[in-house]
């Protein structure tokens, strides 16, 4: 064993502390959401839960599963990410493939094509008037169809395609496969590990996004639930900070719906959450991997 | 057997044409190539309708950065609307709120930098001196956790924290005898900027210190054994041995980092920067070209600011990797 110095000692020590903190930080936040959506809205708004909800109820759950609004746009956000991530991988698995093959004409400019979209965009404005101008405001499909190509996901798909013994393929070849049945009956059943890592990279991103659809969505039938749950957030913030508003601003705030108890916002913030943190770990080993050969390609 | 057949006679007379045309000139490969490419239909059906998509989702709107340069207007369009040339740069060099959007751009951008570059390769350092396996696979689960929220829950949690009738900071700080009165953080602009970044670091890094802990995990361990027989202390081997080894992998992030430098950030600020008061500080490029662009309708002046950034950007990227391969790893 090592004889450690005493300045290593102090280092160690100190490391683990930090280590502890970081833990703690991290999750506590989490957690004390999670003991408020389980205490009473009328108690919470008395201040002090913390550690343990003090007036246990399932009232905000209840409430939560028995909104119309709020199951709906829960509805939307597990269909988008369903849809989504897997016509995303699909599209974008069946693209590396393709791009695999040294054969394939124009594969150079290809590449160049889908590398320069990496560094290079349009920017919010012009992209924002193009899903306008294809008639894609309000439909489920812009959701889908702009992001049914990610150039990051296909370099991963072709260096893990590239990786593949070329004897399998090659002898799908003799037996009279065509590249289509090549791909989806020998490379795509072998590429478990990289198809369940990029499928919950798309996923988790499908989930959470709410920023474009606030600005591409204004009916509720369509609405996300990160997107409902910013407006009930934002509410929240602006009852908060009422005494800074100026009086028109008051006058608007009037007008507005009824105020979201924290407890009930932290519920529906947990019913939002809850899935991914329930899932995350089990693929930890996945995504590990995935993010190191995603960044081996720089 | 017959699509075989036919795959192998033109992969053969192709290489054979080359080899005997390559002095004869492009025309006749040109010939071959064209049928080739029909041949290889199936192939390129692979691949062609994913250029179609980028091309509509990623190019189109890279024209459409030409907006900038003309006074868009709804009804006439795209086509239609009349050219200004650079008048909507000048109205943003001049406009009243520049220096501070690009205060706040540059600072925050650089706060984020300063500390978010380094913290998860603090992490990964402190995760590689971990003996108890247990509890670094623990620790490294949960670091990761807060990557994978979304802004919206994260800002709502950060408020739900910091807020003055439940907030576990204001009680824990009032617990401690540190202050009276409940202190409404997100309202004060002094503390924006910490808060904004220290949040950031808590989101980035678990998953940030992922790849470096893997490239640590990749230096020689005969070096370690050498420098501890020579005397060297944990840490002298940290700063002699780990750093250095792993410094190519640090420097490409580096470049990419400083070729993202203005983008200071854009849900983040949004979430946490909504309140009005705040505007002074959390006013950036991005937030701006939003408010300007979504919420006011001017869209050419919106994207010529947008794309004032962008060419900024291109340029401090080209800088950076030009600095790096002066210093021998670059990303090109």
């Amino acid at each position: 064993m090592r004889v450690l110095s005493p300045g290593d000692r102090i280092m160690v020590v100190a490391i683990y502390i930090l280590l502890t903190l970081l833990g703690f930080v991290t999750f506590y936040p989490f957690w004390n959401s999670l003991v408020i959506s389980f205490n009473s809205g009328l108690d919470t708004s008395l201040g002090g839960v913390t550690f343990w909800p003090r007036v246990w109820t399932l009232d905000n759950y209840r409430v939560v599963f028995e909104d119309k609004r709020l199951i709906h746009a829960f509805l939307v956000t597990v269909a988008r990410t369903v849809v989504g991530t897997f016509t995303s991988i699909l599209a974008t698995a069946v693209l590396a493939y393709g791009m695999t093959k040294r054969e394939l004409i124009g594969r150079k400019f290809y590449m160049i094509f889908f590398i320069v979209t990496l560094y290079f965009s349009g920017g919010l404005i012009p992209t924002y008037l193009l899903i306008r101008g294809l008639g894609l405001m309000n439909t489920f499909w812009v959701f889908i169809v702009p992001t049914l190509i990610s150039v990051w996901n296909m370099i991963v798909f072709r260096t893990f395609f590239n990786g593949l013994p070329e004897g399998l393929q090659e002898s799908a070849k003799i037996d009279g496969c065509g590249n289509w049945g090549t791909l989806f009956r020998i490379v795509l059943p072998l590429s478990g590990p990289v198809i369940a890592t990029l499928s919950l990279f798309t996923a988790v991103f499908h989930w959470n996004e709410w920023f474009l659809p606030s600005i591409y969505i204004s009916t509720e039938k369509l609405m996300p639930i990160q997107t409902l749950l910013r407006q009930i957030l934002n509410s929240r913030v602006v009852t908060e900070n009422l005494s800074s508003l100026d009086t028109a601003a008051q006058a608007a705030l009037g007008r507005m719906q009824t105020i979201t108890s924290k407890s009930l916002s932290m519920a529906i913030m947990m019913v939002a959450t809850i899935p991914i943190v329930c899932v995350y770990p089990f693929l930890q080993k996945y995504f590990v991997k995935g993010v190191l050969i995603g960044s081996l390609k720089e | 057997m017959n699509s075989d057949d036919a795959n192998e006679g033109s992969g053969g007379m192709k290489v054979h044409e080359t080899a005997v045309n390559a002095a004869t000139g492009p025309k006749k490969r040109q010939k071959s190539k064209v049928s080739v490419f029909f041949r290889q239909w199936d192939l390129q059906l692979m691949v062609i309708p994913g250029v179609v998509i980028v091309f509509i989702f990623a190019y189109i709107p890279m024209y459409g950065v030409l907006t900038a340069f003309k006074e868009y207007n709804l009804i006439q369009g795209f086509w239609n609307s009349p050219w200004v040339g650079f008048k909507h740069f000048e109205a943003f060099f001049n406009a009243p709120d520049f220096a501070r959007v690009i205060r706040n751009t540059l600072v925050i951008a650089l706060l984020k930098f300063f500390i978010g570059f380094p913290a998860p390769i603090i992490l990964a350092l402190m995760l590689n001196e971990v003996r108890h396996y247990f509890f670094k696979r623990v620790i490294q689960t949960v670091s990761y956790l807060p990557n994978f929220l979304s802004w919206v829950i994260v800002s709502g949690f950060v408020i739900s924290m910091l807020s003055t009738d439940n907030g576990s900071v204001n009680i824990a700080l009032q617990n401690l005898n540190l202050i009276d009165e409940p202190i409404n953080f997100l309202s004060i602009p002094e503390y924006f900027w910490g808060i904004l970044v220290a949040t950031n670091v808590w989101k980035e890094i678990g998953f940030g210190s992922i790849v470096y802990l893997a490239a640590i995990a990749g230096v020689d361990p005969s070096l370690y054994e050498a420098a501890e027989m020579d005397g060297a202390s944990k840490f002298q081997q940290m700063y002699l041995i780990t750093i250095p080894t792993i410094m190519p992998v640090i420097v490409i992030f580096m470049i990419l980092a400083i070729g993202n430098l203005l983008n200071a950030g854009f849900e983040d600020i949004l979430l946490l920067g909504a309140n009005p008061i705040l505007r002074e500080v959390s006013d950036v490029i991005d937030t701006y070209v939003y408010r300007t662009g979504i919420q006011q309708l001017r869209y050419s002046y919106a994207t010529a600011v947008g794309l004032f950034k962008s060419v900024v950007n291109v340029m401090l990227l080209v800088f950076a990797n030009y600095m790096a391969r002066r210093s021998g790893t670059s990303l090109w």
